[in-house]
């Protein structure tokens, strides 16, 4: 039981380390850190830099959290530490 | 019927419906009280979330700050969403599986330490009080505009409303409040920026209508963006999309910033104890999730609020003469949120970069030879000749686009909602942790629950009432007010929840260490930058993105701390264990 949590724990961190790495890359990376390089690329009126930092962050964000709720839910059962 | 008649209407509508939903949901228990019996399904609660945290910021400053800043008002909009997927990925599911009351709660019981959750207490009184003073100012404006009434009195009049629901019905009844609440503002928010939507680009969506081309004018056929950059550059400010060009902020400040917003969103208690009142750890997840999606429809609605709201103002505004210009200017004139001085007394208003004047408006009375206000301030020597108040691009808006009577009074309810529904979660947190964490948990373990309620409710009756002061005496702008209790938040709670749920090795004497440097070191930058006129001295970092190091300074104070004393007791590392698997979280319980 004790080594199964350490499993199921692991594969939790797992899971968010990656999707806190795409929380960063569209956020920090795409809407600060290269905004000048994006802007100079338009899509559809938008310059993409000021598109990620204005609107395109916050929709990865809402898909990131559901994305982690569907995860952890099938985590659970699999561990069987579900409600 | 005239904006006024409207006004009365909706908003007396929309407060009978939440004394009504107060009224039908006042509780007799403590666990009514503080997490609403722990039943509440995780879409009301996302909608409550999203009430809850959605503010007079939010609904009444933030359109105007990001129509000044241009691109640099991403500050706001990721900081202020990108938070919420820290704590539904860091805290909530955790939070919830621990299963108490309040946030000190855990601080207390993960800590080991009546003196970790004092300390967590005065930093939840404190960061709740920072950020209730600006929701009072918020209920102000509202209602000294739409309502007639003197600022004092519409203060004095939201008191008594929230007073009421938060009084009877606590977290309960708050809830409930909230779910009312959030659809109200929505609502309010949406109408009119669809409605400009249609008006400058032809497109419904404003989120699509913010990219498309200008429907009519002359620059029909223009891309907005395209326009909004160009008339930018020909009035001497910078481009609206830039980043970071001459006069506006560095980099390294829109990160802090932002990570400060975050961070600070994560670590506030009156959304933290939102996820106390969901039945399961998976509700939990859920309900972080649903919370968002409701936030994002009003923050990616927003940008485009402040792109249509700059457009507009700027075309109907700017090389217009005075006596032509549209009834909304005067109107708002006399609030005082807009001046015109006429520095070249040629009768046409021009709109340039730079202050129009030394600080805010002050009128001698007097009328000047085209009906306008006059001004005692002292002129600058820019050429600019207008000064417009953030805070009035989205209250002003449905009269800048001529939309009907109704709609106005529609964004004086929803500002009104943001602002109540905010007030309300923020009075809970400071009655919860005086009532409960001080009072039950630490002074007296033997009092009853009909004590405990009753000074809970005392508790929030004096909370508004010092509130209510905040409302009446304004300390500053809304947004900001509210931008340094998010520093405040990022600086305390933060990294010590993290580190209790992540870290088990994390003890007593790093927490208590790491929250008092977090949060002083902040607390003193904030004060000297602000209040003391300091220049900002760490790496020219704003008084609004400190917390981001403060944070910093707490996570590294407390791992060092912690690694040079004795680890925690077992029945702590058990705890920690315990909090990592959702099996068998049962309700909220105080014990």
């Amino acid at each position: 039981m004790a080594k199964d949590l350490k499993a199921y724990w692991r594969r939790n961190v797992r899971y968010m380390i990656v999707l806190l790495s795409i929380w960063f890359l569209v956020s920090y990376v795409c809407g600060i850190l290269l905004v000048e390089p994006l802007n100079t690329i338009h899509i559809a009126g938008f310059p993409l830099g000021f598109w990620f930092a204005q609107q395109g962050a916050i929709y990865v964000f809402v898909a990131l959290i559901f994305v982690y709720f569907f995860l952890m839910s099938r985590l659970d059962r699999e561990f069987d530490v579900h409600e | 019927m005239s904006i006024q008649v409207w006004t009365y209407i909706m908003v007396g509508l929309t407060f009978g419906i939440y004394i009504f939903i107060a009224w039908s949901s006042r509780v007799k228990d403590t666990r009514g009280f503080y997490v609403a019996g722990g039943g509440v399904p995780p879409i009301a609660n996302g909608l409550a979330t999203a009430a809850d945290w959605m503010s007079a910021a939010s609904f009444i400053s933030m359109a105007g700050l990001i129509s000044f800043m241009g691109y640099q008002g991403c500050v706001y909009l990721m900081g202020w969403t990108g938070g919420y997927v820290l704590l539904a990925l860091l805290l909530a599911p955790y939070l919830r599986k621990f299963g108490k009351f309040t946030v000190p709660d855990f601080v207390g019981d993960r800590y080991y330490s009546t003196a970790a959750r004092i300390v967590a207490l005065v930093c939840a009184i404190f960061v709740s009080l920072t950020y209730v003073a600006g929701q009072m100012r918020g209920v102000g404006i509202v209602f000294s505009r739409f309502l007639g009434v003197d600022v004092t009195t519409g203060v004095v009049i939201g008191m008594f409303i929230v007073f009421f629901y938060a009084g009877l019905g606590g977290m309960k009844g708050i809830t409930w409040t909230q779910v009312a609440q959030y659809i109200t503002l929505i609502i309010a928010f949406l109408i009119p920026a669809v409605a400009i939507s249609m008006k400058v680009t032809g497109n419904p969506i404003p989120q699509l209508g913010f990219g498309g081309t200008i429907a009519q004018g002359q620059d029909a056929g223009q891309y907005l963006m395209e326009t909004l950059n160009k008339i930018s550059t020909d009035l001497g400010f910078a481009e609206y999309t830039s980043a970071f060009g001459a006069g506006q902020k560095s980099m390294l400040d829109v990160f802090a910033m932002t990570f400060a917003l975050m961070v600070g969103t994560a670590g506030l208690p009156h959304v933290i104890i939102r996820f106390y009142t969901v039945p399961s750890v998976r509700a939990a997840r859920l309900s972080a999730g649903y919370a968002l999606l409701f936030i994002a429809i009003l923050y990616t609605t927003a940008p485009a609020v402040a792109g249509f709201a700059r457009y507009n103002m700027i075309k109907t505004v700017n090389n217009v003469p005075y006596a032509e210009a549209p009834s909304w200017f005067k109107n708002w004139e006399e609030t005082g949120l807009v001046a015109w001085m006429d520095k070249n007394g040629d009768g046409i208003i021009e709109y340039r970069a730079g202050a129009a004047f030394q600080g805010k408006p002050e009128f001698t009375g007097a009328k000047g030879a085209m009906g306008q206000l006059e001004l005692a301030n002292a002129p600058t020597d820019s050429p600019n000749e207008l000064y417009v108040d953030r805070d009035i691009m989205v209250l002003a808006n449905p009269e800048i686009a001529k939309l009907p009577a109704w709609v106005i009074a529609l964004v004086a309810a929803g500002g009104l909602a943001a602002a109540l529904s905010t007030a309300s979660g923020l009075l809970l947190v400071i009655a919860s942790s005086i009532s409960h964490d001080l009072y039950y948990r630490v002074i007296n373990r033997q009092a009853s629950e009909k004590q405990r309620l009753l000074l809970g409710r005392i508790m929030i009756g004096v909370a508004v009432v010092i509130a209510g002061y905040f409302g009446i005496n304004p300390p500053g702008f809304v947004a900001q007010v509210v931008a340094l209790a998010f520093g405040l938040g990022a600086s305390s709670f933060f990294p010590i929840l993290v580190l209790g749920v992540f870290w088990k090795r994390a003890n007593r004497e790093g927490a208590i260490a790491g929250m008092i440097c977090g949060i002083g070191f902040t607390m003193l930058y904030i004060i000297q930058t602000k209040f003391l006129g300091v220049k900002p001295w760490f790496f020219s970092i704003s008084p609004e993105g400190i917390g981001a190091v403060g944070m910093v300074i707490n996570f590294i104070v407390t791992i060092v701390v912690s690694k040079l004393t004795a680890p925690p007791p077992d029945d702590i590392q058990e705890l920690v264990d315990s909090v990592r698997i959702p099996r068998g979280a049962g309700a909220a319980v105080d014990h």
